[in-house]
């Protein structure tokens, strides 16, 4: 990152609100409850997505605002997705193996 | 260019920096780099459980994830959620009393921290007794009361549930050593708005398995709980 990079992006000096902290916890205590509530009805199939979603939701809330990526460099950015996209890799390759697998037991 | 010279007498600079800007921008990057190795860590685990619960490879394994579920306390897992979450606000309201240099509501943030990790470990460890008594331990006395073709799946719930929750625990454990260390530098003053970013890695670190926590939650606690008889 050259000198002229940092200086333009100011990320240092960025100071997030106390209100904002505050309604980002207020958001995942309701996310939190609404965790609870989907898991006690019967979507079907759709419970498992369900669920996953809120969570996603809750952990792009405390990534962007609690650690403050928002206001971050684009370098961080990139290097948070890319954790993401090797993650997928990981269960993609993997998956493609064990269930491409005959086998009737383990 | 005044700034610059400001920087450079800074006691908190490293002479391997330009300036504190630098510095903290190295720093947070480099913790961030550290997270993408602990995604990857805990990675395999949630692989793992995907796979099984599927019952791609054992079918039998997609009613023995509810059942063995139905063991867990669900009013125990939602109070860990909230006093974790609540750990994650009194960390981040920490870096904004570092930030706006207010050193005494810095150090009660941090103590707040250190007061929900504890609580937490508290009750991880109240529910791992529970299974204990239960016989809920993987091993050789794991012992399943339910439908007998359901213990073998139960059992491997059992394992990715304490591999899991005590990967997580233990990531708390050295996360309270952390705050215990920031308190202490806290309390020596080592903080100002120039130079807060040890609060700020620490931080890091602190939401991140706040994180992992908020996916274990549904996955381990609410397997369709309305199906318990």
């Amino acid at each position: 990152m050259s000198d002229q990079a940092y200086e333009k992006e100011d990320f240092s000096h960025h100071v997030t609100s106390q209100g904002t902290y505050f309604a980002i916890f207020a958001a995942l205590m309701v996310l939190t409850a609404l965790t609870v509530w989907v898991a006690f009805q019967d979507f079907g199939a759709m419970n498992v997505p369900i669920a996953f979603a809120i969570a996603a939701v809750k952990a792009t809330i405390v990534i962007l605002f609690f650690m403050h990526v928002i206001h971050s460099p684009k370098l961080t950015g990139v290097i948070l997705i890319g954790s993401i996209v090797f993650l997928g890799i990981l269960f993609v390759l993997t998956f493609s193996d064990y269930l491409t697998r005959l086998w009737s037991m383990v | 260019m005044s700034e610059h010279a400001v920087n450079a007498h800074h006691p908190a600079l490293r002479h391997h920096f330009d300036d504190l800007k630098q510095q903290h921008a190295a720093g947070t990057l480099g913790m961030w780099f550290f997270l993408v190795t602990e995604i990857l860590f805990f990675g395999p685990l949630f692989f793992t459980y995907a796979l099984f619960r599927s019952g791609s490879l054992d079918p039998s394994f997609h009613q023995a994830f509810i059942a063995a579920s139905h063991h867990q306390n669900i009013k125990l897992g939602l109070t860990n959620t909230i006093v974790l979450i609540a750990s994650s606000l009194t960390v981040a309201l920490g870096v904004y009393f570092a930030q706006t240099n207010k050193k005494k509501a810095l150090v009660w943030m941090l103590v707040l921290t250190l007061i929900c990790g504890a609580t937490f470990l508290v009750i991880k460890g109240i529910e791992y007794n529970e299974h204990f008594e239960h016989h809920l331990f993987p091993g050789d006395n794991f012992h399943w009361e339910g439908a007998p073709e359901l213990a073998r799946g139960a059992q491997m719930f059992y394992i990715l549930y304490f591999c899991m929750t005590g990967l997580h625990a233990l990531h708390m454990v050295i996360g309270i050593g952390i705050f215990v260390y920031i308190l202490m530098r806290a309390m020596r003053n080592d903080f100002s708005p120039d130079y807060y970013v040890p609060v700020e890695v620490s931080g890091l670190y602190w939401h991140f398995v706040d994180i992992v926590w908020i996916f274990l939650f549904p996955m381990l606690y609410l397997i369709d709980p309305a199906s318990k008889h």
